[in-house]
């Protein structure tokens, strides 16, 4: 019996009701919800839908400075005398709180920043609980970690936090900061604070001593207020190159210690004799996941003239069978534009690769009618000297080059400002240690892509900034060293 | 319908390594779709319409398939508007028993031959097989190839026997078992699948559901690979069947997730994909049971056989 | 004793086998008796086919429980620990009845909850601190990692009824190992209970047993077992060290001896315990030169 009708997923809403957002946060200082100072809040809203979800406390030069006092107490009277072992603890606690709210955490996400549930579900909010869990483990052992040192905490850490992953950043941010023993002030990028502000409810469950961690929500001057800040130590920033260098000025001249996770322009290299259709799922993978919205996304596809056009086909069927749609829903693949500003930057880059005349194709789906979206795009016949071929996306838009050589691709994936990360497809092995060993990128995923572990550290050459978060490693950019 | 002879040649081997991890990565992206309501049911009615009902023991007797074909053709009569299955699979000897049974239904029958399910004997008596099979009225072939002249690496011999078996089969469909879980990688089930395409398969089989592992998903999808590149190359379709271990409709619904982002709606027909199974189709009649009337059911209320 | 009184329902001690508790298969026991004299268990005198059926257990769950992530693990050893914090006033009036103080008691038992703590958190750092890529001379690269040595025997000393048992098991399985514990003789209910702590924390059936009964008998067989790769005990002058070893050279076990007196303070607990039941694998592998680029690491 032959089924005529064609087989369509029905829609699979995952329920909104857990996220338990309410209609307005205030800030979190010294472990209380405190009203900002000038009395402002700003909305937050949901890309898919354009609807409001919550307001925000807007904080101003005062709060920064209520936040980082607070911080500075407390590292002072508690968190610098606790033992280690206790401090531990606590972090372990954050990590298992995290893992039990998990579904509430992952819904509040998605419907905050616009990345489908799939992904908030599977990825970010248990990637975040595993990074508490791995840093709570090495509050107590540091005298290992730097052989012939002894590991000293900073005192007051001020973190900034991006918009394309909030709960994974902030995880990224903290975790590793308490268990070194600095206490925090983070602000968290303005179009998605929710998740961070749940993290704050989170932090006061498990009872850790006021003031240990702020949370001041806020936009771009917040950011800077605390930067300038004269008793912070450190300050670690995630975003755009360009902010990065604006406060890697403001901090000249300082003792502030910095470190900087920025933008990219991962160049994905597959060889003729790569596992092909692994490799068409990497780049998907790569350039697809998250909307693009990824600093070591895999933005330029470097493909081997040899097999170049098989690998196109096989890519463009592919990305017809990506689902973009309502974030909510459990079988979308690409959700929401995080807002209208970054949708109408890739829109500006997609008209600009169309007018340096590389071919543009973009998938046959249909788009929401409301919320901010964009279809998955590749561009084909890009050279190294457009624009698409240098400047950072930050979008579902991959372009595509070819090379002929290993020493051509080396080059040309090294000829870029950035270099946070890169990847390689072929089935030799030799090669792979080869390529790795050339290009310059802070992260290098032989046949694979995109993936994180907390014990594996993260961070990029160049432009795309300096430290590393994760590991071993990632300890060392909240410690003094003696 | 006899085609032209079909001749080995060692290029079809020059194929892209496979990834392992990749592919596991990629079926764990199938297992996540959310299958719900309306396609929940239209789903579970073509798992149905896909099943190939197997009886292969030892003990087999003319009693117990002519109680299998009643339930082919009576799935569960309390629910109007249920699809028959696809075929019944049986051993040569049954063969005219699942005939007679079945007369006057549009159900197949599939036999297995060549010395299933091991494939150790003469390509000889795996013909005689084959003709038996034909003779007593089978509609489909379901072959195993030579696991063993496969791993010695005579690639040449596999695909001449299967070719010889295709020609014996006649106006029969050919299936072409591979037995995946005795292959070892992923790479060999690529080749071994590659081989049998172009030997003349019409379907290619993962297993005999005499060893595990039998079907996964994995496997299922580096063959599902294998024949769309063959479809992009030469417009030719051939089909697909996973067999054994698929005893779940979760899981059904995964493969037919997994056939049409691979292959498209077009494979999503028995006459290009079959599940053979034996304690699925019960499974599946409780789920669509489950979906009319609202409540979890028990397998006391369905027939088994 | 009034004619209201509720009669208790006393525990029947058995032994921790495959994630199951059978009794001792030889059917023996011996008494366990508290300060005043009396009687208050019957535990099993375990016998070399315990010892048997303990080992092979081990061995079965090796593969499963090496090949697990550092991170699951160490999911694994904080569930024991909320298990075992939760099991507190159990283990505390256990260890009251055969001697300790209440503050002694406590001490033991926050010890050994903190002492699981400590090490779920080695799981996934050891190999990135013990792991190392090798600058060889030739266009290779090289690297080390520490592997678990397999299935180990662990002798539990005598005065730290439950805290020389999770000083031992702790570091063997945070390290991929399965092992068998051998309890102290004179206090072995702690070990039984601890047993009963494991099977409720997610630990797959296999990876530790624990076996009660007579050490001197037992430690005969354990040594000699040539499916045993390691051996651990603490410094203690009863058991016949020296014998052990002689046992252990016929298959080359490896032999540990830990210190007592640290038992008690940080000492007790290292990274170093850990690789202690590791082997290490060095790999090479070659780099491809490309047009007289450098090719060492």
């Amino acid at each position: 019996m032959a089924t005529k009708k064609k087989w369509e997923y029905a829609p699979a809403p995952e329920s909104k009701q857990p996220a338990a957002i309410a209609s307005r946060y205030e800030l979190f200082i010294n472990g209380k919800w405190q009203q900002p100072t000038s009395g402002s809040y700003f909305k937050s809203i949901n890309p898919a839908t354009e609807e409001n979800l919550s307001e925000i406390a807007a904080a101003n030069e005062a709060d920064v400075n209520k936040a980082v006092q607070a911080a500075r107490q407390a590292y002072e009277k508690y968190w610098k005398k606790i033992t280690p072992a206790e401090r531990g603890k606590y972090i372990f606690r954050i990590a298992r709180i995290m893992q039990e709210r998990a579904r509430e955490l992952a819904v509040t996400e998605t419907m905050d920043g616009g990345k489908p549930i799939r992904e908030s579900r599977d990825f970010d909010i248990p990637t975040a609980a595993n990074h508490f869990f791995y840093y709570a483990g090495w509050a107590d052992k540091l005298n290992f970690a730097f052989p012939n040192k002894k590991a000293n905490a900073l005192g007051v850490a001020g973190q900034i936090t991006p918009w394309n992953f909030p709960l994974l950043m902030a995880a990224w941010k903290i975790a590793p900061a308490l268990a070194t023993g600095n206490t925090v002030v983070l602000k968290p990028a303005e179009t998605t604070s929710l998740t961070t502000l749940k993290l704050a409810e989170i932090i006061q469950e498990a009872d850790l001593p006021p003031g240990v961690v702020n949370i001041i929500t806020g936009a771009g001057e917040t950011g800077a207020w605390l930067t300038k800040h004269k008793d912070v130590n450190k300050i670690a920033f995630t975003g755009s190159t360009e902010v990065g260098k604006i406060i890697q000025r403001t901090l000249a001249g300082s003792e502030k210690k910095l470190t900087l996770e920025l933008g990219g322009k991962g160049a994905n290299i597959i060889f003729e004799d790569a596992p092909i259709d692994q490799a068409v799922e990497g780049v998907i993978n790569g350039i697809f996941f998250n909307q693009g919205h990824v600093c070591c996304a895999g933005s330029r596809l470097y493909v081997q003239e040899s097999i170049a056009k098989i690998f196109i086909k096989k890519l463009k069927d592919r990305i017809d069978t990506l689902l973009v749609g309502d974030p909510m829903d459990k079988n979308t693949d690409i959700g929401a534009i995080n807002s209208a500003q970054q949708l109408k930057t890739i829109q500006q880059y997609i008209k600009i690769g169309k007018s340096e005349g590389a071919n543009f194709f973009e998938s046959n789906c249909a788009l929401p009618k409301k919320g901010y979206f964009c279809k998955p795009t590749l561009f084909t016949n890009v050279a190294q000297s457009n624009r698409i071929a240098q400047e950072e996306i930050f979008g579902p838009v991959l372009c595509i080059l070819t090379f002929r050589t290993d020493d051509e691709v080396i080059e040309k994936a090294n000829n870029s400002p950035y270099g946070l990360s890169a990847g390689v497809w072929t089935d030799k092995g030799a090669r792979i240690f080869n390529i790795s060993k050339r290009l310059r990128a802070g992260v290098i995923w032989a046949n694979t892509y995109n993936l994180f572990d907390p014990t594996s550290p993260f961070g990029g050459y160049k432009e795309s900034g300096f430290g590393r978060e994760g590991g071993l490693q990632g300890l060392q950019p909240y410690v003094q060293l003696s | 319908m006899a085609g032209k002879k079909h001749v080995f040649n060692s290029k079809i081997l020059n194929h892209s390594p496979v990834e392992q991890t990749g592919v596991e990565e990629r079926t764990i992206r199938f297992t996540k779709r959310s299958i719900k309501g309306s396609s929940k049911m239209q789903g579970l009615h073509m798992i149905l319409s896909m099943i190939d009902l197997t009886t292969l023991e030892g003990k087999d007797t003319p009693g117990k398939v002519n109680q299998l074909c009643t339930k082919a053709r009576h799935l569960h009569d309390h629910i109007p508007g249920l699809p028959t299955v696809a075929a019944i699979c049986v051993y040569p000897s049954m063969v005219s028993v699942a005939k007679k049974a079945l007369q006057g239904s549009s159900i197949k029958v599939a036999s297995v031959a060549t010395a299933f399910p091991s494939g150790q004997s003469s390509l000889r008596i795996k013909l005689a097989d084959t003709r038996l099979a034909v003779t007593e009225g089978a509609d489909e072939i379901d072959m195993v190839i030579s696991r063993g002249k496969f791993h010695a690496g005579e690639y040449a011999y596999v695909f001449d026997e299967i070719a010889a078996v295709k020609e014996a089969c006649g106006k029969a469909r050919l299936k072409v078992i591979l037995e995946t879980g005795e292959l070892g990688t992923l790479d060999q089930v690529k080749k071994a699948s590659t081989i049998a395409i172009a030997a003349g398969a019409d379907f290619i089989k993962t297993s005999t559901g005499k060893i595990q592992p039998a079907a996964t998903l994995p496997v299922t999808l580096v063959m599902l690979e294998t024949i769309r590149d063959h479809f992009q190359k030469t417009g030719k379709k051939v089909g697909m069947k996973p067999a054994g271990g698929i005893s779940k409709s979760k899981l059904a619904l995964h493969y037919l997730v997994m056939v049409k982002e691979t292959l498209g709606d077009a494979w999503l027909d028995n006459h290009w994909f079959r599940f053979g199974a034996s304690s699925l189709a019960n499974d599946v009649l409780m789920q669509i049971a489950k979906e009319t009337l609202g409540n979890y059911q028990s397998p006391t209320y369905f027939s088994i056989d | 004793m009034t004619q209201n009184k509720r009669l208790e329902i006393w525990k029947t001690y058995k032994i921790y086998i495959g994630g199951q508790f059978p009794r001792t298969e030889s059917g023996r026991s011996y008494a366990v008796k508290n300060a005043g004299g009396k009687t208050i268990a019957n535990v099993c005198q375990s016998s070399r086919k315990d010892v048997r059926d303990a080992v092979s257990a081990a061995r079965a769950a090796w593969s499963g429980w090496s090949n697990r992530s550092g991170f699951n693990r160490g999911q694994i050893l904080y569930r024991i620990a909320e298990m075992l914090e939760g099991r507190k006033k159990q283990l505390k009036d256990e260890l009251i009845a055969q001697g300790f103080t209440a503050a002694l008691a406590t001490r033991e038992i926050n010890l050994s909850i903190d002492r699981l703590i400590y090490y779920a958190g080695w799981c996934d750092k050891y190999q990135s601190l013990f792991s190392s890529v090798n600058p060889v001379a030739t266009a290779h690269y090289n690297f080390s990692v520490p592997e678990p040595m397999g299935v180990v025997g662990l002798l539990a000393p005598a005065n730290a009824p439950l805290l020389g048992i999770v000083s031992l098991m702790a570091p063997c399985i945070a390290g991929g190992n399965t092992c068998l514990i051998l309890a102290d003789q004179e206090q072995p209910l702690a070990a039984v209970s601890f047993a009963e702590v494991l099977n409720s924390a997610d630990v797959p059936g296999g990876v530790v047993n624990i076996l009660t009964g007579f050490q001197q008998e037992l430690t005969e067989w354990i040594s000699a077992h040539m499916d045993v790769n390691a051996m651990v005990c603490f410094e203690q002058g009863e058991l016949d060290w020296k014998k052990m070893q002689e046992n252990g050279a016929s298959h080359v076990k490896r032999m540990f001896r830990w210190k007592t007196n640290e038992l008690f303070t940080a000492g007790g607990q290292s990274p170093y315990l850990i690789t202690d039941l590791q082997e290490i694998k060095t790999t090479w592998h070659p780099i491809q030169t490309i047009a007289g680029s450098g090719n060492a690491y």
